[in-house]
């Protein structure tokens, strides 16, 4: 508490300070790091099982560790697992890293066990984890730094899926409900930094882990502050309250990079935004055309919306160069790229000419769903594409509502045509692909928010096919045919990916992550 | 005063000594500098929100009007169309002064709309409430106790949260959350009229009830509810523009005052100045002036205060 | 006086229940809360399950009936996001935002009296008039105007204060405080400011009025005429005989203080209940939207009482017969 107490003043003199002290040592670590760093989101909970939400999977990622992480560029790279392999279509057997707890015990395949079934045992789970270990039916203990994990179906997903779950200490948490785990005692992982106390809505502190097995942490201790206000977590960093930000307010981005006392960094993630047009429905509620009919049944009409959105104009007029225009379902490197979707150019005439051949010389009626507090400059980008279509006649309307109200009024079917977001967990446009456009299916759990009522069998054939090929180069060329039938089709409008910033102080290092997630290691002293 | 003719309120004083009493009053209002220069700024603001679709230079609703390749201009910048932006352009490229009128007219309109519904209703109960008593004025005050102790800002902020967004769902909303002000008010004032002696007599006529409630005792006690409407008025404003800061409220394509100054308020920190503080003016001048008005008005209509 | 109390009581009950089901079904009204909380990846069956969890697949008068049951019981009901008790939850904002209301509330007794006093006092000289112009812009200005204008100001242009959130707490007697730092004073400030600003304008106008209508009391000039001193005479009398409007005014006021730190905390990111009911309401967290909405009820049904009980000990004129007049 005293520590927290001191002045910002005198923090920046010891920074200073510590500048200096740096230039003349020969290790940066000599001096007291201190990251306090501002999230833009409150995480709901300390325990890394309870809640699959994003802001809490971000700050348990600085105490505890998976099997398999995500790189900076979303490849899946061994973490507490140093290999695995498949020993037939439905097993694999993972190889263990030889960690310490943060309590001094060592880590083991025991804990591995009890990490992966622990999430299916939490009740009160407001967005369980069991998504990830569902394909699980058994794991095996072969010995204290192998375990043998066997899936239900053949699932190639599996690594990917295990850079969810976190492992804890079984011993730390066994019994242990997430109301109680907030405390030293139980926040045991494996991790860098070691829990120190947690304020909700406020704060988290934590300090370096010694024993952590990659070596000695960056920071002497680490404070994340949630501030989910813009404003308040922009002048925070200009005051010196918090030395590095996530989430900079895109009309700041400008003035951050030009300040010489503060850092920016910028990177392309795998959010994709885009739009649902209702493609299913004879009569849609949100749109209004003189012959009666819904003209999003027509693809050339959801091919002129295309046509008709200045995606280059969104992105440097509202998005400070941070949406990345795509006709792609995935970023270049993820798995179901196709380099042949190139990016629609801006066409208004063109748009025009589409709309005439369907029928509609005139145009018609539309209102554009988008969410208000969801995405990068939702509502705004939102406007800015109703301006874009009323340019070729379709006079377009934009309904504006929080998210929590988006999702019931999609799911009820109440929109026409919608703008969203989907963070692609699993670094391939699969689930994306499963979720969004696929046929409604309860029992394979397939199109969940498919609010486009987008159904093609040839879509579901392709996807039946390509959710149990365990060959990856054979399952990218399916799922490229894929992305490419969705695309054609125009079952959704890809719009562009989604940038995520960082900044911090002056002699601070960012390094930039596509998967949004930021934690303590997103950041460095300069050496 | 002793004559009873059904046509005309009985009222007190009698009409022609009353349209004396009305200039007095008026000229009471403007003798204080205050509430003067109140008064004209107000007239101007309403006359400028009135007039926005004939004066404004661009119609901010309309999208065919606007460009997005136009926004975040600093003010007195050419747009793409050739005119000048004197307030500078918004985020999605509206004229700000454009904007501004608009939005004032929103704003205006809410408060306006909200306060002259609540309180019609609010009259009607409150006059209804006293007339009636008994059991059923007790119920009806307990209502207007409850209500009144819940802050408004709660009580707007559910109901809007509920319904969605709209310019009729606030305006609803405003006027859940005003009607037993005026309600209190107007019970207040009626019970004093109902023991005064022209009742009696207009009971003893056998007028008609509603004739008695609507002819007579309401426009007796219309000065309170005069001074409590202007009032209102300004916080009706504030608090739809407090609403659309906090998220809910006007939908984003027809901006209010408070919603302009609230999506402007990112572009702040920035250096972008315009958006926010321009309508913040305007929502400043509007509220203060409504209320100095209605300060003055106060002290006017009651007869304790005039000097 | 007890026949009485006891109907004071009936009624607040009364009160509360009404609450509790208008609170309920406008509250059920937002939107589901598993669309909304489920993991974008989560299939039909886990939205099902999560359904099961929370109690949601059950219709709505069952619903409401356990609702109404558990409430009997103290118990509103576990967040969904948090994971356990929402009293729990709001429990623990609860100070934060109390030591926000405390403090603007001294902050408005503080500038108000003095402000109106002095206006009462030369209600014709300049000081006068400026203090009651000024104080008409205090209460017109929207708060979340005044709070976005003292942020740019003392946060962002000077660099003075932080622009929002919370300082280091101490825990005393079970409650997590923030007035025994420098810093949690730096962090206080400006909030308490803003949401003090209204109360004051409406001080100073009750300052004023009460004065001016006291200094012309014949006591008071008997005092003037015994040749004591101004400054003895407002001590003593004047500001005597006008703390018992003013504390009662003030009194009421302090539950709409409460609700208005639901704007002030969203302006100053003040990590209080009143930030909590927003978050909630985006969440759609229900049990705490209602929790918060049942434990305000009951801080103004408690206000209430006070305020009604105090007059009647303050002044003995105060009949005790009911409602009417």
């Amino acid at each position: 508490m005293q520590a927290a107490a001191k002045s910002p003043r005198l923090s920046i003199r010891r920074f200073t300070t510590a500048l200096v002290l740096t230039a003349l040592l020969p290790t940066a670590s000599a001096w007291a790091a201190e990251l306090k760093l501002a999230y833009s989101s409150s995480a709901t909970s300390m325990d890394p099982h309870f809640h699959n939400a994003s802001q809490n999977i971000a700050v348990a990622r600085n105490m505890f560790e998976t099997l398999t992480q995500m790189d900076p560029d979303s490849r899946i790279v061994p973490d507490l697992a140093e290999s695995w392999k498949k020993i037939n279509d439905t097993t694999w057997e993972f190889k263990l890293r030889k960690a310490k707890f943060q309590d001094g015990s060592d880590f083991t395949a025991e804990d591995v066990a009890f990490s992966l079934a622990r999430p299916g045992t939490i009740e009160n789970s407001p967005s369980s984890f069991k998504i990830y270990t569902g394909s699980i039916t058994k794991t095996e203990i072969i010995d204290p730094q192998t375990i043998r994990i066997t899936t239900s179906t053949p699932y190639p997903l599996l690594p990917a899926d295990l850079t969810s779950i976190f492992m804890v200490s079984k011993k730390a948490s066994q019994g242990v409900t997430s109301d109680k785990f907030a405390t030293p005692e139980h926040m045991i992982g494996t991790g860098p930094y070691q829990f120190v106390s947690y304020t909700p809505d406020d704060r988290v502190v934590m300090k370096r882990f010694d024993g952590f097995w990659g070596g000695k942490p960056a920071w002497d201790s680490v404070t994340i502050r949630f501030m989910p206000n813009d404003g308040a977590r922009m002048t925070a960093l200009l005051s010196g309250d918090v030395n590095a930000i996530e989430n900079v307010p895109t009309p700041d981005i400008e003035k951050v990079k030009a300040n010489p006392d503060l850092v920016y960094a910028a990177k392309k993630s795998h959010r994709l935004i885009f739009l649902f047009l209702d493609s299913g429905r004879e009569s849609s509620p949100g749109v209004k055309a003189d012959n009666g009919k819904n003209p999003l049944q027509d693809v050339r009409v959801r091919r002129a919306i295309n046509m008709a959105i200045d995606r280059k104009a969104i992105s440097e007029r509202l998005m400070m160069g941070l949406a990345y225009p795509t006709n792609n379902l995935a970023t270049d490197q993820m798995m179901g790229f196709d380099p042949t979707l190139e990016t629609v150019p801006y066409n208004p005439e063109g748009a025009k000419k589409l709309l005439a051949e369907a029928g509609y010389p005139n145009g018609f009626a539309l209102t554009l769903g988008t969410p208000n507090n969801r995405l990068l400059n939702d509502a705004r980008v939102a406007q800015a594409i109703a301006q874009m279509l009323t340019r070729v006649n379709i006079k377009t309307d934009v309904d504006a509502v929080p998210f929590s109200a988006i999702n019931t009024k999609g799911n009820k079917g109440e929109f026409s045509a919608v703008m969203m977001g989907w963070g692609v967990q699993t670094a391939e446009a699969s689930s994306g692909i499963r979720m969004m456009v696929a046929c409604p299916d309860k029992a394979r759990g397939w199109g969940v928010v498919n609010w486009s009522n987008y159904c093609n069998p040839k879509l579901t054939e392709q996807l039946i096919a390509l959710t149990s090929e365990m060959d990856d180069a054979k399952r990218n060329d399916m799922l490229k045919a894929a992305v490419h039938t969705v695309v054609d089709d125009m079952a959704i409008v890809p719009l562009y990916f989604q940038g995520m910033t960082w900044a911090a102080k002056k002699g601070i290092k960012i390094i930039p992550r596509m998967d949004e997630r930021t934690s303590a290691f997103t950041f460095e002293p300069a050496p | 005063m002793s004559e009873i003719t059904p046509t005309t309120p009985l009222t007190l004083p009698p009409v022609a000594k009353g349209e004396r009493l009305l200039l007095r009053q008026v000229r009471d209002l403007v003798a204080s500098p205050e509430a003067a220069i109140g008064l004209a700024v107000l007239i101007t603001l309403v006359a400028i929100a009135l007039l926005a679709p004939l004066i404004a230079p661009q119609n901010p609703y309309d999208l065919m009007q606007l460009d997005i390749m136009d926004n975040m201009l600093p003010p007195g910048s050419a747009l793409g169309n050739g005119a000048t932006a004197w307030l500078g352009t918004d985020d999605q490229g509206r004229d700000m002064l454009s904007t501004i009128m608009y939005g004032m007219r929103v704003s205006l309109g809410v408060g306006i709309a909200s306060v002259l519904i609540a309180s019609v209703i609010g009259a009607l109960i409150g006059v209804l409430s006293a007339y009636i008593g008994g059991r059923f004025d007790a119920l009806i005050m307990r209502i207007v106790d409850l209500q009144l102790s819940f802050p408004s800002i709660l009580i707007a902020l559910v109901l809007l949260t509920v319904f969605g967004r709209g310019l009729d769902k606030v305006v609803l909303s405003l006027v859940f959350v005003q009607w037993a002000y005026y309600a209190r008010t107007v019970r207040a004032s009626a019970l004093v009229e109902k023991n005064k002696d022209y009742i009696a007599a207009a009971r003893c006529l056998e007028m008609p009830q509603w004739r008695i409630l609507v002819r007579h005792m309401l426009p007796n006690c219309i000065p309170p509810l005069i001074v409590v409407s202007t009032v209102q008025v300004a916080h009706a404003i504030t608090l739809e523009s407090t609403l659309s800061y906090l998220g809910v409220g006007v939908p984003v394509t027809q901006p209010s005052l408070g919603m302009l100054i609230a999506t402007g308020y990112s572009f702040l920190l920035s250096g972008n100045y315009w958006i926010s503080t321009y309508p913040g003016i305007a929502l400043v001048l509007i509220v203060v002036s409504i209320n100095l008005v209605g300060d003055r008005l106060r002290a006017v209509l009651n007869p304790r205060f005039t000097h | 006086m007890i026949a009485y109390l006891i109907r004071r009581l009936g009624q607040s009950v009364l009160v509360l229940f009404t609450m509790a089901v208008l609170v309920f079904f406008a509250v059920f009204a937002l939107g589901s809360p598993v669309d909304m909380l489920a993991s974008p990846d989560a299939d039909q069956a886990e939205r099902a399950a999560l359904a099961v969890r929370f109690g949601l697949d059950k219709s709505l008068p069952v619903q409401f009936a356990t609702f109404i049951g558990n409430a009997l019981h103290g118990d509103l009901g576990a967040s969904f996001v948090y994971g356990k008790s929402a009293l729990a939850v709001i429990g623990e904002r609860l100070p934060a935002t109390i030591e926000l209301a405390v403090l603007a509330l001294v902050f408005s007794v503080l500038i108000g009296v003095p402000l109106g006093v002095i206006a009462g006092l030369r209600p014709n000289s300049i000081a006068g008039r400026a203090i009651m112009s000024t104080s008409i812009f205090g209460f017109s200005l929207p708060n979340f105007w005044i709070g976005l204008m003292l942020i740019l100001f003392f946060a962002v242009y000077l660099g003075w204060l932080p622009a929002g959130g919370r300082g280091p707490t101490t825990n005393v007697l079970g409650m997590e405080l923030s007035i025994f730092s420098v810093e949690g004073w730096r962090h206080l400030i400006l909030p308490a400011l803003t949401l003090a600003l209204y109360k004051a304008s409406l001080v100073v106008r009750l300052c004023e009025a009460g004065t001016r209508e006291i200094i012309t009391q014949e006591y008071i000039r008997f005092a003037r005429a015994k040749g004591l001193s101004r400054f003895r005479i407002i001590r003593l009398h004047l500001l005597k005989n006008m703390m018992i409007p003013v504390v009662t005014i003030l009194g009421m006021e302090f539950g709409a203080m409460i609700a208005f730190t639901v704007v002030i905390e969203t302006v100053f990111a003040y990590p209080g209940m009143g930030k909590l009911l927003i978050e909630s309401i985006n969440r759609l967290d229900r049990p705490v939207v209602v929790a918060y909405l049942m434990v305000t009820t009951v801080i103004f049904v408690v206000i209430n009482l006070i305020v009604d009980f105090l007059y009647v000990a303050l002044d003995p004129r105060v009949r005790l017969s009911g409602p009417n007049e």
